[in-house]
């Protein structure tokens, strides 16, 4: 599928947070902003949602735990009992440790995991839209151009006004 | 319009680099080839490493019989050595995990560096254990993976097999906070690659990083996750390991108070180790402007707080043993530590955890380099003697007068810990070379592109 879009390249952060909320304002959707570091107030001026990464880590986490203690259960009152002493089988509280590290590996892994998929980063991937020195200096805005709608324009005027360093249309398959 | 990061990050990093900048002086190291002295240290080290592999070698074909162990005295050096090298990674999560939840900007400069160090200790310390047990190509026992002995499982009541899940999920967890911190810096690396090797490795490395503002909103979200978890796994991590000793009936190891004692002595030798290393780095690779003397002054109240709290443990120790009116205790304490045959390395204990801290209550002290790298090295000498202490001190007078021996180590216990340390600065330098030492994308957040001549505030 062959995409147009216009790419702003800003070099201050101020500048470029108060360009997105103006385009967001004139009723243009952005596309996305390539940023060096997190800039803070950008992902309020450009709308986007909570991240609902944290619930995964709560899921798997207790995963993780019902897991560890249910195996260690199995194994030291059903699979093996051991007597030692006569004391009870069930010895839940020795369990508590390695229950607790299973769950803070689950947990962690399993959010590093689901942060990969949802973002799209795998090994050896190379950036789709990437400008020159947005892994620097440089803030990039993107639009993509909508099929018969001059709102891309109205945009594109937003940007130049706020104080874009350059502006430049590229066509991505 | 205010700003406090940038407030502060202007005063934490000197003389307010551009992002460019930023770039440049931090992969400096990667961009030029080794220095002189670098390959200096890499003999060095390597030397120690090549030592310490022999070593390991000898003792693994010929059995753990090389050691000084007796039959009073079973546990010494391997472990004293293990419990050195898992305090020593307590520091990075503690900067890497607690400061970033306690929002400490400081953090910043250091805590790449620190993880690595982190990641360098565990591996060090994992090595011991492996040893100890005699036939190191068993060590998957230690797994409840299904077999066909029963299946037979582990003990999972067992604190040595505790340590076991601890360590590895410390490790991994480490590893994934580290790696994952790393990502947009390799992209930075992979946009500036100048060769194809480099161009290759960064860019497999960087995962296709583009620096998205969706993205980095979820990794923040990732990096506040893994710190979230990362805070309670070290303080579980070195809880777990005084266990090793607490849960055992030994005057001197049974003791209620060991948990925290153990945690706050990993953070303090790891503190310890932090400053040796970046007092050396930061003069080596010319980042005195990033990790700046107010960064050492930080250190060093941190230091100065968790060896107080050590001492506190010290004093602690002795009066419950008086306390509790236990003679065993009293004896340990009393006539085995401080007056006993082990006195002078109590003492050396005691000086060192002690006594050299406390002159980190000087402003002038805090902030002269010299005399941190001289106090900090005291820290690692004083902390690997804390464990050699409560190990063998408690072992070495047993209950029944006859059985009463010494331990001494054997030249291949002492050229094993030689290699271990040949390890981690091994590791270390070769960490500095190929890998960003300082989280750039973390400087630039501090310092922003708001510059002075901008007209505002900076």
């Amino acid at each position: 599928m062959r995409r147009e879009f216009v790419l702003a390249t800003f070099s201050e952060e101020e500048k470029l947070v108060e360009a997105v909320r103006q385009v967001r304002q004139s009723g243009c959707k952005v596309y996305d902003v390539f940023t060096p570091y997190p800039v803070h107030g950008l992902s309020e001026a450009m709308g986007l949602r909570q991240t609902r990464l944290a619930y995964v880590t709560l899921v798997f986490g207790l995963l993780g735990l019902a897991l560890a203690m249910g195996f260690q259960f199995y194994a030291a009152v059903f699979d093996w009992p051991v007597d030692v002493g006569g004391k009870p089988a069930n010895s839940t509280l020795a369990f508590v440790p390695i229950t607790f590290e299973i769950t803070i590996l689950l947990g962690g892994l399993s959010t590093a995991g689901a942060f990969l998929l949802r973002t799209r980063l795998f090994p050896g991937l190379r950036p789709r839209l990437h400008e020159e020195g947005v892994t620097e200096d440089t803030f990039v805005v993107a639009l993509l151009r909508q099929e018969g709608s001059n709102e891309t324009d109205q945009a594109r005027q937003i940007l130049q006004d706020s104080g874009a360093r350059q502006i430049r249309e590229r066509t991505v398959q | 319009m205010s700003n406090p990061p940038t407030a502060l990050g202007s005063a934490l990093i000197e003389g307010q680099p551009s992002l460019r900048q930023i770039t440049r002086d931090v992969s400096r190291p990667l961009d030029s080839r080794p220095s002189k002295s670098w390959f200096a240290c890499l003999a060095v080290t390597g030397s120690a490493l090549a030592v310490g592999t022999g070593m390991v070698a000898y003792q693994i074909a010929t059995g753990i019989g090389v050691w000084g162990l007796n039959s009073t005295v079973g546990w010494a050096f391997d472990i004293t050595n293990f419990v050195f090298w898992i305090g020593i990674g307590h520091a990075g999560t503690l900067i890497s995990a607690i400061l970033l939840l306690f929002r400490q900007k400081w953090r910043t400069s250091i805590n790449r560096s620190a993880e690595a160090m982190t990641i360098f200790a565990v591996l060090c310390a994992a090595i011991f254990p492996l040893i100890h047990m005699g036939r190191p190509w068993l060590a998957y026992f230690v797994l409840p993976y299904p077999n066909l002995r029963g299946p037979l499982w582990v003990n999972f009541r067992s604190p040595l097999l505790w340590d076991v899940f601890a360590i590895n999920t410390y490790l991994i967890i480490s590893l994934v906070f580290w790696y994952v911190g790393m990502v947009p810096d390799l992209a930075t690396l992979r946009d500036r690659a100048s060769n194809k090797i480099k161009k290759f490795a960064y860019g497999l490395l960087s995962l296709g990083w583009d620096g998205s503002a969706r993205t980095w909103v979820r990794y923040e979200k990732l990096s506040l996750v893994l710190a979230a978890l990362s805070t309670p796994l070290v303080l579980s991590v070195h809880s777990i390991v005084s266990m090793d000793f607490a849960t055992s009936v030994i005057p001197g190891w049974h003791t209620t108070i060991f948990p925290p004692y153990f945690v706050a002595g990993a953070i303090y030798s790891g503190f310890g180790m932090v400053m040796t290393l970046l007092i050396l780095a930061r003069s080596a690779m010319r980042l005195q402007k990033y990790i700046t003397i107010r960064h050492l002054d930080y250190m060093a109240k941190v230091a100065l707080l968790t060896g107080s709290m050590v001492a506190f443990a010290y004093a602690m120790e002795f009066f419950i043993a008086w306390y509790s009116g236990n003679p065993y205790e009293q004896s340990v304490f009393f006539e085995n530590r401080a007056t006993g045959p082990y006195a002078w390395a109590f003492w050396t204990m005691v000086i060192c955890n002690a006594a050299v801290p406390q002159t980190l209550w000087f402003r002038k002290i805090r902030r002269n380099v010299a005399a941190l790298f001289v106090i900090s090295i005291l820290i690692n000498v004083g902390m690997w003697f804390e464990r050699f202490v409560i190990i063998v001190t408690s072992l070495h007078r047993s209950f029944l007068p006859s059985s009463w021996t010494m331990y001494y180590p054997t030249v291949i216990e002492v050229g094993t810990l030689i290699g271990s340390f040949g390890l981690f600065f091994t590791c270390f330098l070769l960490f500095i070379r190929v890998l960003p030492s300082i989280a750039m994308w973390e400087i630039r957040e501090l310092v922003g592109t708001r510059r002075p001549d901008s007209g505002e505030d900076g």
